[in-house]
């Protein structure tokens, strides 16, 4: 009897739990998708299969609207050190920054704004012409990057980025995030969260700052005309930071 | 001239091997620093992500710029065949070899990952001009030492106007590298500037010189061999030239930047508001490496005056390692200017002017690359005859009275 009665109530539960499965990826599935379609569609993520190699036919940018950007909010810069395993050392001349809050005051107006700085991911980057291994480099689809195996360390390219972008690896490197390699005695930077993008998601600090409701960054396909980022800019405009450089900066600004 | 006679120093006295050995030490105690920057992190150094180049920086630069103009006595000799600089020619060469070797172990140790060496020699961004002075390093030893072979072996003796042509060029190319180091970096206010290259070449002029001129009064002081004082004088004029056109470049760098608005910024920073580097720039750069030595190479008194030209001598290394200092670190100290217009702060130390204090393990690498150059020399004037017999005025210039 026991044995029947326990079948019974373990045949239900089971039938419950498989009913309530397919029920909610019935609910869900139309819902993730549509929104994936979507993004995709508007060159907002990435929709290249895993194996398929980085193509010009993307162009990977931000658009930041410093008016959105809240003086004091530190929501992006701690998405990022967690994404990427970086802590203070309690050194902050020596301790590395993908992006920080840079707090600016119009000397003329007296007006103040707030807005996140990392690196600006250049069509022809300065830090590029300067390694003299190749070490930093920019993918196909405007990503700029250091290879962590070929950097010796001589910091030339922290020299020559126009926004002080880059941090030199002043001590050896402890937990590691699988996403995010990192190198005593190398350089460093923003790297848009590759690994994040080319699985089609976006980087941390954009989505951290849009889970907060801030909406100060937008991520996004500059080279697909109807990508969110794209016809904000079209329609609104944006700024490079030092545009007298001509360097074509990935990343732009509004509000400046 | 008649033919010249050379001579290996003896080396066997206690005070040769005292030398040797004390920059020995030096070199002991420049590689424990590495050992302990290496071991440690670069967070043990007065550099962090502000100040990226620190005092290695300043020595390595230094000794790379000397070496270029160490080999000026010879390239005088072979490319603008005076004579009277031709006995100097090999140790000339010698210093040469002996500065750069210095200059890139420093710049080597001081690498985040000196460890990759082979990386830095097989992987080239020929698009780099760090990458072109890899090449020009190299090559500089190539051509120069081909050329004191041409100089040393009777074999090749014929070669040697050729050997000493393209030494003349590649050393002149290779400064021109040095100094388009800081020219191409379109991104700082203190340098994007094309004077750098010809002002880094006059710099070499002035700074080897000066070196040579030290190395040449001490082994003839310390071998009891005679140097006369036709030779000296000349080498004296020579260096007071050079001098003033350090001067003069430095002050078109600063008098073209003080023109352009965009500039004056830097500018009151460099020359007025900005405290030890500011202070370096008028006193060490200016003061003892500029005006000082100059009035005294030119003073009617102590024409003759060995001690004095010692002096002199060091007061432009001194005042060359200042002007490294004040383009290298200044230039870094001065904030980059991303947002014009703006006030701006950040955690990242945006806006602010720089800080630098070097700490001793960047100073003991530094110095153990001049240890190291000299110790070659010390060496090599043993095992090799580099140095004339006799540099007396009889010899030097048949015509002296």
């Amino acid at each position: 009897m026991a044995n029947s009665h326990d079948t019974s109530t373990n045949t239900s539960r089971r039938d419950f739990l498989s009913k309530a499965v397919v029920a909610g990826t019935i609910t869900i599935a139309p819902g993730v998708l549509l929104h994936t379609t979507a993004q995709a569609a508007t060159g907002d993520v990435s929709t290249k299969a895993g194996d398929e190699s980085v193509s010009s036919k993307n162009r990977w940018g931000m658009l930041i609207d410093t008016a959105k950007c809240a003086t004091g909010c530190t929501d992006c810069v701690d998405a990022c050190n967690k994404e990427n395993g970086l802590v203070s050392h309690g050194r902050p001349k020596s301790d590395t920054q993908y992006i920080r809050k840079v707090t600016l005051k119009d000397k003329s107006t007296g007006h103040e704004s707030s807005l996140p700085l990392m690196c600006q991911h250049c069509e022809t980057a300065p830090c590029v012409d300067v390694c003299p291994t190749g070490a930093s480099f920019v993918r196909e689809d405007g990503i700029a990057l250091v290879d962590k195996h070929i950097c010796i360390g001589c910091r030339y390219c922290m020299m020559a980025c126009p926004y002080k972008a880059r941090s030199f690896v002043h001590e050896e490197v402890e937990n590691q995030t699988l996403t995010a390699p990192r190198g005593k005695g190398t350089v460093e930077s923003c790297t848009m969260c590759v690994t994040r993008v080319d699985n089609g998601g976006i980087p941390a600090c954009v989505e951290a700052c849009t889970a907060e409701n801030h909406n100060a960054m937008i991520f996004g396909d500059l080279n697909n005309p109807n990508s969110t980022i794209s016809v904000a800019l079209k329609e609104q405009g944006g700024k490079q930071l030092r545009p007298d450089l001509k360097l074509n900066t990935g990343v732009r600004y509004q509000g400046l | 001239m008649s033919k010249i006679e050379y001579t290996a120093v003896q080396g066997k006295s206690l005070a040769y091997f005292a030398l040797l050995g004390g920059l020995a030490f030096v070199m002991l105690l420049a590689l424990l620093s590495v050992w302990h920057m290496e071991h440690n992190g670069h967070y043990v150094t007065g550099m962090n992500n502000q100040i990226v180049w620190g005092m290695p920086h300043v020595f390595a630069i230094f000794l790379i710029v000397a070496a270029s103009g160490a080999l000026n006595v010879a390239s005088i000799a072979s490319v603008f065949r005076k004579k009277i600089y031709e006995p100097m020619a090999r140790l000339s060469a010698l210093l040469a070899l002996a500065l750069l070797t210095g200059g890139l172990v420093v710049l080597l140790l001081d690498l985040g990952r000196p460890d990759r060496l082979i990386v830095a020699m097989t992987y080239y961004n020929f698009k780099s001009i760090f990458a072109w002075n890899i090449i020009l390093y190299t090559g500089f030893f190539g051509f120069v030492g081909a050329y004191l072979w041409t100089m040393m072996d009777h074999n090749v003796y014929k070669f040697k106007p050729y050997a000493g042509f393209s030494a003349f060029v590649w050393r002149l190319t290779l400064t021109t590298g040095t100094g388009s180091i800081f020219g191409f970096l379109v991104a700082r206010s203190a340098y994007d500037a094309a004077l750098m290259a010809p002002m880094f070449i006059i710099m070499s002029f002035s700074f080897g010189l000066a070196i040579f001129i030290l190395v040449l009064m001490a082994s003839y002081k310390w071998t009891g061999m005679e140097l006369g004082d036709v030779v000296v004088n000349r080498l004296r004029n020579l260096l007071g030239i050079f001098v003033a056109s350090v001067l003069y470049f430095t002050a078109v760098y600063h008098v073209t930047n003080l023109y352009a608005t965009q500039h004056h910024d830097v500018e009151r920073f460099l020359l007025l508001d900005g405290g030890i580097f500011t202070t370096v720039f008028w006193i060490g750069e200016i003061l003892i490496g500029g005006l000082i030595p100059l009035a005294l190479i030119y003073a009617p008194g102590v024409k003759n005056c060995r001690t004095t030209l010692g002096l002199i001598c060091t007061m432009i290394i001194i005042g060359g390692f200042s002007k490294v200092y004040t383009i290298l670190i200044a230039g870094q100290a001065f904030p980059l200017e991303i947002f014009p217009g703006y006030e701006v702060s950040s955690s990242f130390y945006d806006g602010a002017i720089n800080s630098y204090t070097p700490s001793l393990p960047e100073i003991l690498l530094g110095l153990g690359g001049i240890a190291m150059s000299l110790f070659i020399v010390v060496f090599a004037l043993k095992v090799l005859r580099f140095l004339p017999v006799s540099l007396a005025d009889s010899v030097a210039d048949p015509h002296a009275k």
